[in-house]
């Protein structure tokens, strides 16, 4: 039996008056043993991130605070110890890496400065014996040319070089604990894939106890030993990954299994041979503008969209998927005329909309509409629902009795209840913002539907439920959707026909199954490779027990 | 509106404020009628002490009553703080919201012309402009309103460039909505917040510049103002301290007053102050 790092009992973390709930984790017991991962997974709200928080002593005190249980940490009570110890314990004994690297590094200081000043401030060593062991730990995280990065500001790495780095920091004083609340959610796949890894090296290298927080049973599948799934602050279910994952118990856990996207094609569907839209070498570059006076120099140049062909099909759903920069939201925005093009064709309906001013654009609008990302902000927060989704209709010249008649029409086809027609957005969450923006796109009747990462800021169980309306809406308009995704997961269920982007070039096309099956590219393997949790998922299919 | 009375009163100072700003205005609105006479009129003996002779707060070296001279000269500095301000607000919203939402050389021109402005000293500008335009009431606004515009451009500029990009903006744009109606009624609403809180602190500077103006000698002669009775008591200021001394008072305290008001808004109105309780 290994040794017990960290046992937790009974917490309790009490949230501020006013707040949803009383107590943000409440009764929750686990226990954290060396050279384990424990992974913590929940939806957000589950109070996980608090969880690994508390156990840091950095709950944002006083209006958050443990008010019951023990934190033990190798035989002491981190709620009752003082600030001092904690200080010396932070760092040193217990560290952790955050979501964001780019907030958690200072952004005016060398990352060879800052992993400086934690051996200073925790142990005596001389400067050069320091400078050596920050080389060697920038070495041990694969950082290439670790000298330079030595030298480097945070703003000059990449996401997942700031990522190494913050671990390596993490991991200078060899601590005991090292807490991961959400490390790869903000990366690329590719690069989650590596920073998994590096953990998993790390924690075998150094015998490290790993807190994992995070949402995504792909890398739960990837990284844990132990799960503990959440649940608006109780604990539902712990136990080996290979319980939780393959034989859940508690209905919670089984819902938000089932509802993970797998990486499996959806079945092939009949290719209509009507072209609704072609995009035809279109081109967008940034950044290349000139000043008045013609004062400061001409920025970068980035060729955010090249020479990309594109054609969607009546009743199809074609997923442009590419990691972040790839330029496929520019695309999106491009090929609904938010922005203007360099050059290149978009045809519907055998007329070409990119050479269109913007007035003759205007009833050319309502043939293809937009779904956004964020349900928080594509919503303005002043203007009522309904007004919101009739607003387009009234704009396209209907008369308000039949715009308000279209918007009750589509507040219950998107599974609303009709009294939000009076309710501004701010009275709903994420998953029933994003049904009212899919509500407001439907307004005009379109017949092409563009929906530009439309479940990406969702908790998976709502994600299921926001593409199977997609996919509803879609059979029943007779609607054709580009669908662009980050997530090959989500890709895989909704899309019949996939677009691989990077730097504004498409790589490879082709029928999703056809595409998972045999991937040309090289990107395209890259990225079919580092999906998390594929062993888990192949395991699933043969196991009859998960439904 | 309850809930946002909630949020303001939080502040102890800003409510404290609001009623210091009360007793101003309601002195302004009855001035008429607790004093009567026109404040210019010689009312009795030159150089009373307060309390004496009938006046509550002394009386000039011409025998004007300084009392009288105070309640009016509220009216007139109010009137003219704000409706410079609102002059001010609305041609800074015209300017910000061009230059904010169409960017590029439309921007540069507009916030070139507005660099002009803010490049002058803006009390100097003031004295110049009254100067030419010779001492009026209406003058003093044109004054203070060409002034104080390039603050609010500048604010709903910065405003107008981060929302223009916000996902329900481009909403917009996708249903075909015109440039017009989308500055109106999508954007502007969603910056009024922080335009109110600069526009009450405005009211403030408003009233210094117009006392400013009136001591030098620049307001209007026919309207008494608080400027205007320290200017006219100084030269007599250790013989007669009350003359001077009591105006000062009443600029001191409204533009403390309006000054917290505008904090108050501010706290209540910007979502990011209103986690700090």
């Amino acid at each position: 039996m290994t040794h017990k790092l960290l046992d937790i009992s009974d917490l309790h973390i009490a949230l501020p008056y006013g707040a949803d709930r009383p107590h943000a984790v409440e009764g929750l017991s686990i226990a954290l043993a060396q050279g384990e991962t424990l992974c913590v997974v929940g939806e957000s709200g589950s109070g996980k991130s608090l969880l690994g928080r508390a156990v840091m002593g950095l709950l944002p005190a006083p209006h958050v605070h443990v008010d019951q249980g023990e934190i033990n940490f190798n035989g002491e009570d981190i709620v009752k110890t003082s600030y001092d110890r904690l200080r010396q314990i932070r760092g040193s004994e217990i560290s952790m890496i955050f979501q964001e690297p780019m907030t958690a590094l200072n952004p005016v200081m060398t990352i060879g400065d800052q992993i400086d000043e934690i051996f200073r401030f925790h142990v005596d060593m001389p400067g050069k014996v320091r400078a050596q062991r920050s080389l060697k730990l920038l070495e041990d995280v694969n950082l290439p040319d670790p000298v330079h990065i030595m030298a480097a500001y945070p703003h000059q790495l990449s996401g997942g070089q700031r990522q190494r780095a913050m671990i390596a920091m993490a991991l200078a004083l060899d601590p005991k604990i090292l807490i991961a609340d959400e490390p790869t959610t903000a990366l690329d796949v590719t690069t989650q894939a590596q920073i998994l890894k590096l953990i998993k090296d790390m924690q075998i290298a150094y015998n490290t106890g790993v807190l994992f927080i995070t949402h995504d049973f792909g890398v739960v599948a990837d990284i844990a030993d132990r799960v503990v799934v959440m649940q608006k602050g109780l604990v539902v279910e712990t136990g080996t990954v290979e319980q939780v994952l393959n034989h859940p118990e508690h209905p919670y856990t089984k819902g938000l299994i089932a509802a993970v996207p797998r990486l499996q094609p959806r079945k092939a569907r009949k290719r209509s041979d009507e072209v609704v839209l072609n995009v035809h070498q279109l081109n967008k570059t940034f950044g290349s503008e000139r000043r008045l006076f013609g004062f400061g120099k001409s920025g970068r140049v980035v060729k955010a969209v090249q020479n990309v062909d594109l054609e969607l099909r009546r009743g199809e759903t074609v997923g442009v998927v590419g990691e972040s920069g790839s330029g496929k939201s520019t695309l999106a925005r491009c090929i609904i005329r938010l922005m203007e093009n360099d050059s290149g064709k978009i045809i519907l309906d055998g007329t070409d909309i990119n050479e269109l001013g913007r007035a003759a654009m205007r009833p050319w609008r309502a043939k293809i509409q937009m779904v956004f990302q964020d349900p928080f902000a594509s919503l303005n927060p002043r203007i009522k629902v309904g007004d919101i989704i009739s607003q387009g209709p009234v704009i396209q010249g209907y008369s308000k009795a039949e715009a308000r008649n279209t918007a009750m029409d589509l507040i219950s086809i998107v599974g609303l209840d009709e009294r939000a027609y009076d309710r501004y957005p701010h009275e709903f969450s994420g998953g029933q913002r994003q049904r009212i923006g899919i509500a407001r796109a439907l307004a005009l009747k379109p017949e092409i539907l563009i929906a530009d990462e439309p479940v990406s800021a969702l908790d998976v169980s709502i994600q299921a439920q926001i593409l199977n309306l997609l996919d509803e809406i879609r059979e029943q308009m007779n609607l054709s959707m580009i669908f662009i995704t980050h997530d090959l997961r989500v890709a895989a269920q909704v899309c019949d026909q996939l677009a691989v982007m990077r730097y504004g070039e498409i790589v490879e096309t082709g029928a999703t199954a056809e595409l998972f099956a045999a991937p040309q590219h090289s990107y395209t393997q890259a990225l079919l490779a580092a999906v998390p949790g594929q062993d888990w998922k192949q395991e699933a299919q043969v196991d009859p027990a998960v439904a | 509106m309850i809930e946002f009375w909630k949020l303001y009163s939080r502040s102890h100072s800003a409510v404290l404020g609001l009623g210091i700003l009360g007793l101003v205005i309601f002195v302004a609105a009855i001035a008429g009628l607790i004093f009567p006479d026109d404040p210019f009129r010689l009312a009795g003996q030159p150089m009373s002490l307060p309390g004496t002779n009938g006046f509550l707060l002394g009386s000039d070296t011409l025998g004007r009553d300084v009392a009288a001279g105070i309640a009016h000269g509220a009216k007139t500095s109010l009137l003219i703080g704000l409706v410079a301000t609102l002059a001010a607000v609305f041609i800074g919203i015209f300017f910000g919201a061009l230059a904010g939402y169409y960017g590029g050389r439309i921007d540069d021109m507009l916030m070139r012309i507005t660099e002009i402005f803010q490049t002058i000293p803006s009390f100097v500008f003031a004295i110049l402009l009254v100067a030419i335009m010779k001492p009026s009431i209406e003058s003093i606004v044109i004054a203070i309103t060409v002034v104080s515009w390039p603050g609010v451009a500048r604010l709903v500029r910065g405003e107008f460039l981060s929302l223009k990009n916000r996902e329900f903006v481009q909403a917009c744009h996708t249903l075909g909505m015109d440039d017009l109606r989308i500055m109106m009624r999508e954007i502007l609403p969603n910056c009024l917040s922080p335009i109110i809180v600069i526009g009450s602190l405005m009211v403030a500077t408003a009233i210094l510049i117009e006392s400013g103006l009136a001591f030098l000698g620049l307001g209007d002669p026919n309207i008494m103002s608080w400027g205007f009775q320290i200017g006219a008591g100084r030269t007599m200021l250790r013989s007669a301290w009350w003359v001077c001394t009591f105006p000062g008072i009443a600029i001191l305290v409204t533009v403390l007053a309006i000054n917290l008001v505008g904090e108050g808004l501010n706290d209540a109105l910007n979502p990011r102050l209103r986690e700090r309780r």
